[in-house]
């Protein structure tokens, strides 16, 4: 018997659907081997995470609050991996769009009813003109964007540290280091007494449906496809590659720095260390984009259950007593996974029998 | 002034060992067309590794050792997935990265904070160490895994550009069909540099850990894995020039401690990451007509496909 | 008595998903000859050579190497047995220089082998007549002198069967010669050629005997002194295809104008230079040269691929100098790409798709912003009947298609425009003869409804049997333009090797 591998047509859905679905639950499976070790009992490890995210409305709406940041850099994301463009740096554009929005909402005079619209321009902006660096740099001198994405991330983290430390620290935070908080016309409208701020979640789910429809049924969209699947095709048809790729990413930067001003407007009322705003949002939200395989839509329901996988890593740190850097080992094993089967995706696997090479004397 | 000059100069070397040494993995690893962007995560598991048996057995080689093993493990991991299963090199570093920060972390937790009873201590090397200016500088109370370090890097240059293993390394790194139709081992000779470049950077992570700042802390690699990659693109992929540029961001890293007086401290952390991308964009303009990367660099290899 | 033959190869099969590449073939190379391996592309030569060279294992049948027989699981195995393989396109590693190249190759010593190398090239060039600076870089060298290269590798290792793939095609007519004289030195020394090809004449010229395989099966075995090319292309092809051959044509106005154009490479060093010509409505004009001279610059300009740094492009009275490509293909201007699997279809997009991929833009596809799926779909329908393309459906993605269904997609697409000028890279390059003369039909159609057609191919015959004209591009410079009246071989082969300036 050998294997052969067959290339076949764009695979069932429910097939892909299998794939995520076994590599989940093989990192599940890894993840209480690490129970194990750490000297917990994994079945009551998870049933404590399942009944804590999952159990009830107060789990579930930690879980929805995590997913809001993954639905628009995940819906981002989708759109630069499809251009070809491998942004890491979603972490640091979901940062200074929170600095962005920040400084609107402390430093301008008050707006009324616009000073929220702004502060998510602002943060648009700001988390765009972050995606830009990368890319003209790959685009014009082939710089690798994934480390200068990630480069970036650690400046936009040691921004912020300086801006809470010094020129914007709050006057009446004695001993901690964050700005003042934001005045009432900046922080979002909150789901009862959840943290779902409602603006930022109803603009993913917009975001969304507005790429998947721009995606499938535009010029635009149709260009992007070409784009992304062949950079020498768009130029033989006479797409601008360079302003095309250029836009893109910049809009799935500013997609992260909306999920940045959701952050501080929405959750803390202020700017603050930069690992208390973002968890690592940008970072699994490429697990979002990926497990998503190019589809918007399907970005929404992927967010919503890497949200679980945050909720989770709450719950981690404070019933079971793990670092919150337990998920990332979920985290890595599912990306690991879901590209080591991606041959699975393009191709018909095959058993056949060989016909054995006969001796002749 | 001298001695300014040669303390600054001595205490960079110190720190640029750890880069060094994920730089030199990086440069075996892509110098054999297999980019590995899971540094980061090799090297915190090996800084754990290494933290643990030091602190169990108290043998700072058989830390090293354990450290080694743990990164070319790690990178075994990585080979297998962009090697064997021809995926993404990119993603699958990425998520390596994430699996070592996790793993690291909790795997480290009963290590926290626990004290090294016996440490790797630093040395000067007899003879040497008089040479005036160079001596002080490069050759007196140093850590014996930074002379490791020079030493590995000069080898590496040796091995790569002197040798028949070398040029056959170099060539599966461009073109890896030619070197396979004249029967070199593609698939084994770049599972051998990925998992020889995770080592290395294994030994870089225990560095820290054993002996640069003799702890465990969780996530205690703080990017440096990716500044080492960096280092890698810009000294071309040449192991002599990786030393240079350990040298150059050890430096960055040393002036931190040197300013932090005068300078918020917060700016001074940003500064060797906003060099990585300077020194990126530099690089790539002084190479401007094609750069000098292994032309078959990040891609897989299959055996009658082109 | 008689030695045994140096390669025999008895009832080998290999099969790949879908295809049986080889079916119980035989053959047999003794010392001392050159055999061609004779047959269309598709028929299974490579395949079987590749087997022969450890890169693929058969699935059935037996190896003999002087007489034992042997499993050659690797390349390595191959090498170890005195077999070396030249690929079409060589195998070399662009960066290094020959000596490392050659190096590469060696085993034994643990220091650098290039120093010994050195001499060994030195030795192997004087008694084959094989020159090639051994310090040269690799990217420095044209076409004929990597070739070379490349056979020096594989005797430098002790090879005692040579097994080149279509030598030629990346060969001037007297380089060709050249290689031909080196394979003669080789026979002289005991050795053993097989020369894969598709060529009859350098069949003819070369081979002592001539294996014909057709559809993954040997369909004849025979002497050179035996037969003729007519019998071998008839063995060859299974049928009489009428070959494709322009008739006389009105030639119209001029429809392309260069004057004067030059443009750098993708190094950033001049490509072409100076290159004024003309193509009129109703005629073919062929471009023949090596490749790399320039062609593909020359296409590029023309289509909108790549600025000028000197010079004038000229549709009729637009101006399409340093226009982008969409610019290029609304004033007329279709484009055969040489790259049709990179540049000329999108893989994973449907055949519809890939027959939209000009037209989405326009209210032909689209309404306003909106794409309109109806008429990608109506539009596929028709072209898929026209061209007769086979393919499950209109849905399907155009990278499960064959090649010649690829390229009838492409075919279907740039001339659905009713394109002034047709540019045609290589547009045969690859196909089975049907396709081929379906390709070179579509072209004379075109151009005797009126446009021009811009040929570009390193088939020296098909530029000669389908162009009123053929121009010579070397080293980027336009050596001269000939009736095809006029053109012979020989006079094409000069000055594609640079040897002579002719004017019309």
């Amino acid at each position: 018997m050998k294997i052969v591998l067959e290339p076949r047509p764009t695979p069932p859905i429910s097939w892909l659907l299998m794939l995520s679905a076994a590599s989940i639950f093989v990192a599940l499976l890894v993840l209480g081997v690490v129970f194990l070790v750490a000297g917990l009992n994994p079945f009551s490890a998870y049933a404590t995470l399942a009944s804590r995210t999952l159990g009830d409305w107060d789990g579930w709406s930690r879980v929805i609050q995590r997913a809001i940041p993954l639905v628009l850099i995940g819906v981002g994301l989708v759109l630069a991996f499809r251009a070809q463009f491998f942004n890491i740096g979603a972490e640091g554009q979901l940062l200074v769009g929170a600095v962005a929005g920040s400084a609107v909402a402390l430093f301008l005079p008050s707006l009324g009813f616009l000073t929220i619209p702004i502060m998510f321009l602002a943060g648009f902006i700001a988390g765009a003109i972050w995606g830009f660096i990368p890319a003209i740099l790959k685009l014009k001198l082939e710089v690798n964007e994934v480390i200068t994405t990630l480069m970036l991330n650690y400046v936009a983290a040691t921004l912020i540290e300086y801006l809470i430390t010094g020129p914007w620290k709050g006057q009446n935070q004695v001993g901690f280091s964050y700005t003042d908080d934001f005045p009432a016309a900046a922080r979002l409208p909150l789901l009862g007494s959840s943290y779902i701020h409602i603006p930022t979640l109803l603009l993913g789910l917009i975001l969304a449906v507005f790429v998947a429809v721009v995606l499938s049924r535009t010029r635009l969209g149709f260009r992007m496809r070409i784009l992304g699947e062949s950079i020498a095709t768009a130029r033989y048809v006479g797409i601008n590659a360079v302003s095309t790729t250029l836009w893109v990413v910049m809009f799935s930067a500013g997609a992260a720095g909306l999920a940045g001003v959701g952050e501080v407007a929405g959750i803390h009322g202020k700017l603050l260390e930069p690992g208390q705003i973002s968890l690592g949002y940008g970072y699994t939200a490429i697990i979002v984009a990926w497990l998503a395989r190019g589809s918007p839509i399907a970005a929404i329901f992927t967010a919503l259950f890497l949200g679980i996988s945050f909720a989770a890593g709450d719950v981690m740190k404070v019933s079971l007593q793990l670092p919150a850097n337990t998920t990332n080992i979920f985290n890595g094993t599912v990306l690991m996974l879901l590209i080591a089967t991606e041959p699975l995706v393009k191709f018909r696997v095959k058993l056949e029998q060989v016909k054995l090479v006969k001796d002749a004397r | 002034m001298e001695e300014i000059f040669i303390s600054t100069f001595a205490r960079s070397l110190a720190f640029g060992t750890i880069l060094l040494w994920g730089a030199l993995g990086a440069v075996l690893s892509e110098r054999s067309g297999v980019v590995n962007l899971g540094m980061e995560g090799m090297m915190i598991l090996g800084a754990l590794a290494g933290f643990a048996v030091m602190q169990t057995s108290g043998n700072a080689l058989l830390a090293i050792a354990a450290a080694a093993l743990v990164g070319a493990l790690a990178a075994g991991l990585h080979a297998f997935v962009s090697i064997t299963l021809k995926a993404n090199q990119f993603v699958s570093g990425l998520a390596l990265t994430m699996l070592g920060l996790g793993l690291s972390g909790v795997l480290g937790k009963r290590f926290e904070g626990l004290p090294l009873f016996t440490q790797l201590e630093n040395i000067s090397v007899p003879g040497l160490s008089s040479i005036p200016i160079l001596g002080k500088a490069v050759f007196t109370d140093q850590n014996p895994l930074t002379y490791a370090g020079i030493l590995v890097g000069i080898l590496l240059w040796v091995v790569l550009f002197k040798t028949r293993v070398g040029i056959q390394i170099r060539s599966i790194g461009e073109n890896p069909a030619a070197a396979d139709a004249l029967g070199v081992n593609v698939v084994l000779t770049r599972y051998v540099c990925t998992m020889l470049g995770g080592a290395l950077a294994g030994i870089g992570g225990a560095f820290l850990s054993v002996a640069y700042r003799p702890s465990w802390t969780e996530g205690m690699t703080g990017g440096l894995g990716w500044v080492a990659v960096s280092i890698a693109i810009f000294a071309a992929w040449n192991p002599l020039g990786a030393i240079g540029g350990a040298l150059f961001f050890g430096g960055l890293y040393h002036l931190q401690f040197r300013l932090q007086e005068s300078i918020n401290p917060a700016l001074l952390k940003m500064m060797p990451y906003l060099s990585v991308i300077l020194a990126l964009a530099l690089g790539a303009l002084r190479r401007k007509s094609r750069g000098t990367a292994p032309a078959a660099l990040g891609l897989p290899y299959q055996r009658g496909q082109r | 008595m008689i030695a045994a033959p140096l390669v025999e190869m008895l009832g080998i099969t290999k099969s790949f998903p879908g295809v049986v590449a080889n079916d119980s073939v035989n053959l047999e190379l003794r010392a001392g000859e050159v055999l061609a391996l004779l047959g269309e592309n598709g028929a299974g030569k490579s395949s079987l050579m590749n087997v022969l060279y450890g890169l693929y294992r058969p699935d059935a049948g037996l190896i003999k190497v002087a007489g034992r027989e042997v499993s050659i699981r690797s390349p390595l195995a191959a090498i170890g047995l005195g077999i070396g393989f030249v690929a079409q396109h060589p195998l070399l590693v662009r960066r290094h220089t020959v000596a490392e190249n050659i190096a590469l190759g060696m085993r034994g010593s643990f220091w650098n082998p290039v120093p010994k190398v050195r001499s060994k090239i030195f030795e192997l060039s004087k008694k084959y007549g094989l020159e090639v600076n051994p310090d040269a870089p690799v990217w420095s060298l044209s076409a004929g002198e990597q070739q070379r290269v490349d056979i020096l590798k594989a005797l430098a290792r002790g090879a005692k069967v040579l097994i080149l793939d279509e030598p030629t095609s990346v060969l001037t007519p007297q380089e060709a010669e050249e290689l031909f004289k080196v394979l003669r030195r080789m026979k002289l020394e005991g050795e053993g050629v097989i020369l894969i090809t598709h060529k009859l004449d350098e069949v003819m010229a070369v081979a002592d005997r001539i294996t014909v395989l057709r559809k993954g099966k040997v369909v004849g075995s025979l002497e050179t002194s035996q037969t003729n090319p007519t019998d071998l292309a008839a063995l060859m092809i299974g049928r009489q295809l009428e070959p494709v051959r322009a008739s006389a044509v009105q030639v119209g106005a001029s429809v392309l104008r260069l004057e004067n154009v030059s443009a750098l490479s993708d190094r950033g060093v001049p490509a072409i230079e100076n290159i004024s010509l003309e193509v009129c409505a109703g005629e073919v004009l062929g471009v023949a040269g090596v490749a790399g001279n320039g062609q593909r610059e020359l296409i590029e300009v023309i289509t909108g691929l790549r600025g000028v740094t000197a010079g004038l492009v000229m549709l009729e009275q637009t101006n399409l100098t340093n226009v982008n490509a969409r610019v290029a293909a609304d004033a007329g201007v279709a484009h055969i790409p040489e790259d049709r699997l990179q540049m000329g279809v999108v893989g994973n997009l449907s055949v519809a798709e890939n027959l939209a991929l000009r037209g989405f833009e326009t209210p032909v596809f689209s309404n306003g912003q909106f794409l309109e799926p109806a008429a990608f779909e109506s539009f596929a329908q028709k072209a898929v009947a026209e061209y007769e393309i086979a393919t499950p459906n209109t849905q399907t993605p155009v990278r499960l298609l064959s090649g010649g269904n690829i390229q009838k997609v492409i075919f279907a697409r740039e001339l659905s425009t009713n394109p002034k000028l047709i540019v045609a890279a290589h547009p045969t390059y690859g196909l089975d003869a049907g396709a081929t003369a379906q390709m070179q039909r579509l072209l004379l159609e075109r151009a005797a409804a009126g446009a021009a057609v811009l040929l570009v191919s390193e088939d020296l015959d098909e530029v000669l049997a389908l162009s009123t004209r053929v121009a010579v591009l070397f080293d980027g410079r336009l050596m001269g333009v000939v009736k095809r009246d006029a053109a012979t071989r020989e006079g094409i082969g000069l000055l594609m090797a640079g040897r002579e300036l002719v004017t019309v």
